[in-house]
């Protein structure tokens, strides 16, 4: 949560593009809809709809395929869309992008093909505490297939890293770290570029869950020097099912593929295949060409209003919101990490989060209320779940208000405050 | 007091009171049955006991944690099945799985119509009926944990 580096008022402005986005429009219960789960998904702008519906209208073909003139067209959209991946991310080349059907795929692809290759006996396998279950899993279902053991980095109390535990940690048989670059529980941004430093030093592999990261924060993998990073089109306005793999070259090369198919094929016979290189080893049968082009519509969106400028209104509204937020009596953050992004993770004493997550809902306030995919972590601050209002561009300071004034109502109906008030 | 709407049909004053005083809410130590219930979605867990003899069940209890309708779902549950045998207490399960779920069975629930309300509400209807599965895995003897998920 760093200063704005804009001025405020004109940096809120940003919020007049809720008009871009359709959905704002329509009213839930009968309220103006405030949505505040976009840590869960983001709505969809007008360009990102058309560009999906134009797809099928005009270019639609399989790619790779055919010599006519719409797979060409067809696969000529599927290659612009990784290059403009390749851009978003600064990555040094197109091949070093890989399209999945979102971050979980992402992760899954890693552990079945760079994990049980390379993994062995006794490998460790670094967690960080705040991982989501996608982060978690996979690497869990390939430690019990291969014998290697997973350590977690522990999380502080208010909701960072323990790094000297993390450089404790680190040791010659740490062979692969895992982090969320933004915990979605918490909205923690985690120091990556220093957590790759140190795990480099001892030859282990980085990989960034950037799911949370790439809508709030322009995200280069080379200035990061990260292993791989990946993400889902969906938390970036994009559609859903499509999401991209970045892999450093020399790492994706040595990879085995994970699935195997149609496109990610050299030749074949019954005796023995051999593979396409790099990206297509990896992206077996047709993929979701029309959520590539939607992504890639996506991207260009916010690329068109800057990363800079929404990761600024989105720290000036948090900042608000947790000024807001504080003065709630019997409000309790969970997560109050120094440097945090576009979430706001809570407790209310005497609220259940779903008791308060259904009451918000009656006013047209959507917010997530459960353990965000990461139990662990809920564990490890003694809660059930948390009630967790989430940012994006098109969100106002009058949604934050929104938000107050429905717990302020939340905590009248449970009788915690003067109902007359 | 007015402004709830909608709101006051799911969250009742007797909701509020067995959420804030939940009834029965111990472990029983002479229990003869005991499961264990979870809602994974939101993490609502919750452990029946009930001590059953000769067809009626004589005692029953609950420890546990959720949000206000599961809560107080459980607790009104208890206090309407003690002292009831295991049949009765089995119809009741079926017909307030069809209350919350369906619709309302002709019958009297007694203090458990105020739980009827939570039908409108399509995405808290597990809360209410997690109780209830988790007392019929109890009776039942069924081994594994009772789930709504």
């Amino acid at each position: 949560m760093n200063a704005p580096s804009h001025d405020t008022e004109t940096v809120m402005e940003l919020s007049v593009h809720a008009a871009d986005f359709p959905i704002l429009a329509r009213p839930v219960h009968g309220k103006r809809l405030v949505y505040l789960d976009n840590g869960a998904t983001t709505q969809k702008p007008q360009a990102v709809i058309d560009a999906e519906a134009a797809y099928y209208s005009e270019s639609n073909a399989n790619i790779h395929r055919g010599v006519h003139w719409l797979s060409q067209h067809s696969t000529d959209l599927y290659d612009r869309g990784r290059e403009r991946v390749r851009r978003f991310l600064n990555a040094a080349q197109v091949e070093e992008i890989v399209f999945t059907r979102g971050t979980t795929e992402a992760i899954n692809l890693v552990a079945a093909s760079w994990g049980r290759s390379q993994l062995k006996a006794g490998d460790e396998i670094l967690l960080s505490g705040m991982e989501h279950h996608s982060n978690i899993v996979p690497w869990q279902m390939v430690a019990e297939q291969r014998g290697a053991v997973i350590k977690v980095v522990p999380v502080t109390d208010s909701g960072e890293l323990d790094m000297a535990a993390f450089a404790a940690m680190l040791n010659e048989r740490t062979r692969f770290v895992g982090v969320c670059h933004v915990s979605n529980a918490l909205g923690t941004v985690n120091p990556v570029e220093e957590i790759v430093r140190q795990a480099h030093s001892v030859g282990a592999v980085v990989l960034l869950d950037g799911a949370q990261a790439v809508a709030h924060q322009k995200v280069d993998v080379q200035a990061l020097n990260c292993d791989i990073c990946v993400f889902s089109g969906h938390k970036l306005y994009g559609p859903t099912g499509i999401g991209a793999l970045y892999g450093r070259r020399e790492l994706l090369d040595a990879m085995p593929p994970w699935q195997g198919g149609g496109d990610m094929i050299h030749t074949v016979s019954f005796e023995r295949s051999t593979y396409a290189p790099t990206p297509q080893k990896f992206e077996a049968g047709t993929p979701n060409i029309a959520g590539v082009v939607g992504l890639e519509a996506a991207i260009a969106y916010v690329q068109e209003i800057g990363l800079e400028r929404i990761a600024a209104h989105e720290d000036s509204l948090l900042q608000y919101a947790v000024q807001k937020l504080a003065a709630i009596p019997g409000l309790r953050f969970i997560g109050e990490a120094a440097d945090r992004a576009a979430i706001a993770s809570f407790v209310i004493s005497g609220i259940h989060p779903h008791d308060l997550g259904t009451i918000l809902d009656m006013e047209g306030v959507a917010i997530r209320a459960g353990h965000h995919c990461a139990m662990p972590l809920m564990t490890r601050y003694g809660v059930p779940g948390t009630a967790r209002a989430s940012f994006a561009l098109y969100n106002s300071r009058d949604d934050v208000d929104v938000l107050v004034a429905a717990l302020h109502k939340a905590r009248r109906l449970f009788g915690l405050e003067d109902q007359s008030a | 007091m007015t402004g709830f709407g909608d709101l006051r049909e799911l969250y009742q004053e007797v909701i509020f009171d067995h959420n804030r005083r939940p009834r029965n809410f111990h472990a029983l130590e002479d229990a003869t049955h005991r499961a264990d219930g979870h809602n994974p979605l939101c993490g609502d867990q919750l452990t029946v006991y009930a001590r059953v003899e000769d067809g009626v069940v004589q005692d029953i209890s609950f420890i546990g944690h959720g949000c206000a309708i599961s809560t107080a779902s459980a607790s009104l549950m208890t206090e309407a099945v003690k002292g009831k045998p295991v049949e009765e207490v089995e119809a009741l399960f079926h017909d307030m799985h069809a209350m919350l779920t369906e619709s309302h069975p002709d019958r009297d629930f007694g203090k458990l119509e105020v739980l009827s309300g939570v039908r409108e509400f399509p995405a808290r209807v597990k809360c209410a009926t997690l109780a209830w599965h988790t007392l019929h895995n109890a009776i039942t003897q069924a081994q594994e944990i009772a789930k709504t998920e």
